[in-house]
């Protein structure tokens, strides 16, 4: 017994009384949350495009998602790229993949340009990931040809011999569910993501027909070419 | 004649229950764990099926170990020490079967789920929605009726297990609650309501925070009963044990904003996580010394006491990984060890070194009391410690070396500037770690499979032993 028992007035009465104890401890345990969490949603200095305008898409009035071309800006996914982000949730990509490049001169040369926060904005959830078995795949699009991404998701080691990724041979024969991808517009949109009515209706004709594999190839081809960025801008400043 | 004395006086069947699948998920979960590791090795064990791709066993996993095995040993420990703190029975015995029967139903969609692909793509709450929702009313059943029991009690004043056990439950609902926001698209499938750098800053305020009060402030509840009782002495100081806890329950809560240092996370935001991660080895180590110096004038015990040593290794390598983790939050550290093995490694010496250990010892010393009897075998257990000893150290050695050199291969240049490895070199450079982690893994969990042996035949023996002495007692 290193010490008598010595207590404040204050611990001896919470100690005697259950609720206050309670109360005490769910005071105590909102405060790191709340100051960390709550100025994320509204301090204009978290997302990039409140000072640089350029990095989300300024879509005109009657512009389709296929009227974007790359470098354009930040915007939603395709209805096809959609279906294959489902693809990459369901196959826990996230789990030896991230998508979130440090500003560090070796990431710059292995992987691009560091990530912007006002890149994922549309991100339902995001996929940043905490773990590289893989290399990052922020900005793989166009990095590969659609041919090698295919290959590659079939059998990694054929074009890689080193890898450990598995196999995702069954990702040619499901076909995308064109109803679901609809319905998932839907929430997106509630979300706030910018979807039209307009997008969410032509989305049936877009994926009909194709596999898993057309949409997750397309899904990896967006990745990271939504915004032209300028390597002479300081955007986290 | 004790078990016929104490019975009717406690609610422990619910405690029985609980004890009994802990272990066995123990054995599950870990299983899981080394088939993956095992994959990472030898890629072939993936054997092109959806259901046992990595990906989708790799959350399996964590569910497992984390939900089922630490769910159940918490709930058990938890129901059992609340009782006798505060020398009353259960608030709720029907509540408490509730808990029960809930929990294991929610494990049970859990393992039918996550294979099928099912997942809402956060790290650590991959859960869907209908899961979640019943998460979220198993936990306050739990919480309930754990703070009603503590509210009639018969001591004077609450004993301080109860206060993390209660701390535990507050943030896990807040955590819970929040980060499991979402919209559903249909049965099985929704999407966060947060998206971008809020969903990442939720998402790690839940996934350490998970990690600070579910596996730490909750096991420290553990800690506070049973080192104690099995040593025999009272806590080693009450005022370290005052300081420590509300340190703990006011700064644990900041640490998330760690895990996303130098990403799209704004800078203040990281670096006030690290800032007091550094902070947090003060109540951290209050914790450990609280425990370790318990034993002061009764170290010999260590001698014979097999399953004290269980309780006070978990206190070394709860020691070792709460100095490890602020040096890995420190930017500059950070900035090579994130995205590697290195942060598994982590992982795993709190949660195999820390968490099982701690939740062994007193699962061992939950079986001698609810069964009224020694255990089996000392000798099993014994064998369970140093497997699970060495497992680890074996595990945790190997993601040190892995994750070092990923980090070093991946920002290494040559002497003309440019980079020196490829990626696929560095991970071609990991085969050798990932198969040493693989066999640690195996180790350990032969560790978990001597336990379930034990404990079923520590039980046998003891209801085969009650029946008769039953009988002679009616007669």
């Amino acid at each position: 017994m290193a010490d008598q028992i010595h207590s404040t007035k204050l611990q001896d009465k919470i100690e005697r009384n259950v609720f206050l104890m309670f109360v005490m401890i769910a005071i105590l345990l909102s405060v790191g949350g709340l100051v960390e969490i709550v100025p994320l949603f509204y301090l204009k200095d978290t997302m990039e495009h409140n000072r640089h305008q350029e990095i989300v898409w300024d879509r005109q009035p009657g512009q389709t998602l296929a009227d974007w071309k790359p470098g354009d800006g930040v915007r939603p996914y395709t209805p096809l790229e959609l279906a294959g982000r489902e693809v990459y949730l369901r196959e826990g990509c996230y789990t030896c993949h991230s998508q979130m490049i440090r500003p560090f001169r070796d990431e710059k040369e292995r992987y691009g340009h560091y990530s912007l926060a006002s890149e994922s904005m549309y991100d339902h959830p995001f996929q940043w990931g905490s773990k590289r078995t893989g290399p990052d795949l922020a900005r793989l699009a166009g990095k590969y040809s659609d041919e090698w991404q295919r290959q590659h998701l079939r059998k990694p080691t054929s074009v890689v011999p080193e890898s450990v990724m598995p196999n995702y041979p069954w990702l040619d024969d499901a076909e995308v569910d064109p109803v679901f991808v609809q319905k998932a517009m839907r929430v997106m949109q509630m979300m706030n993501v910018p979807y039209t009515d307009a997008d969410i209706e032509s989305a049936v004709e877009e994926v009909k027909g194709k596999s898993e594999m057309d949409a997750t190839v397309a899904y990896l081809q967006s990745l990271g070419n939504h915004v032209k960025l300028d390597d002479n801008k300081d955007y986290r400043d | 004649m004790a078990a016929t004395q104490v019975e009717p006086q406690y609610n422990f069947d619910v405690v029985r229950w609980f004890t009994v699948m802990a272990v066995i998920y123990l054995v599950v979960g870990t299983l899981v764990g080394v088939y993956i590791a095992s994959e990472l090795a030898w890629p072939w064990l993936n054997l092109d099926s959806p259901y046992l791709s990595f990906g989708r066993l790799r959350p399996l996993h964590t569910n497992a170990v984390i939900f089922a095995f630490g769910g159940c040993a918490l709930m058990a420990t938890g129901f059992y020490t609340v009782q006798r703190t505060c020398g009353t029975a259960l608030w709720s015995n029907r509540l408490a079967w509730f808990v029960f029967w809930g929990w294991n139903l929610i494990i049970v969609s859990a393992v039918i789920t996550l294979p099928l692909g099912l997942t809402s793509g956060k790290e650590y709450a991959e859960l869907e929605w209908p899961i979640d929702i019943l998460i979220a009313v198993v936990w306050l059943a739990f919480s309930f009726n754990f703070i009603m029991t503590v509210a009639k009690r018969t001591t004077s004043h609450i004993y301080v297990s109860n206060w993390f056990y209660m701390g535990m439950m507050v943030m896990i609902t807040y955590l819970h609650v929040v980060n499991s926001l979402a919209i559903p698209v249909d049965m099985w499938n929704s999407y966060s309501l947060f998206s971008g750098v809020q969903d990442a800053m939720i998402q790690w305020w839940w996934g350490h925070n998970a990690v600070g009060f579910y596996l730490t402030a909750g096991f420290l509840g553990i800690m506070y009963y049973f080192v104690p009782k099995q040593a025999g002495r009272p806590i080693f100081s009450y005022r370290l044990s005052v300081l420590h806890f509300w340190a703990l329950m006011f700064g644990y809560v900041w640490l998330g904003a760690h895990h996303l240092q130098y990403t799209a996370l704004p800078d203040w935001t990281g670096s006030l996580g690290a800032a007091v991660s550094l902070a947090m080895i003060i109540p951290s180590w209050g914790g450990a010394v609280n425990g370790m110096m318990t034993l002061s004038g009764a170290w010999d015990k260590l001698r014979t006491d097999y399953i004290l040593r269980f309780l006070i290794m978990s206190l070394a390598f709860y020691a070792m990984s709460t100095f490890e983790g602020p040096v890995m939050s420190s930017k500059t550290v950070n900035a090579l060890s994130h995205y590697t093995d290195w942060t598994v490694g982590h992982v795993h010496s709190g949660a195999l070194g820390w968490v099982a250990m701690v939740a062994a010892g007193a699962l061992y010393h939950l079986v001698e009391k609810l069964w009224n009897t020694k255990m089996y075998s000392t000798a099993l257990v014994n064998l369970h410690f140093w497997t699970a000893t060495i497992g680890t150290v074996v595990y945790i050695t190997a993601m040190w070396v892995s994750g070092i050199m990923q980090g070093l291969m991946w920002r290494d240049y040559d002497e003309f500037g440019t980079l020196t490895y490829t990626f696929a070199e560095s991970v071609a450079a990991m085969h050798p770690y990932y198969a040493m982690r693989a066999i640690g893994g195996a180790i350990y969990w032969l560790g978990g499979v001597f336990m379930l042996i034990n404990v079923v035949l520590t039980i046998r023996q003891a209801s085969s032993a009650r029946v008769p002495a039953a009988a002679t007692a009616n007669a």
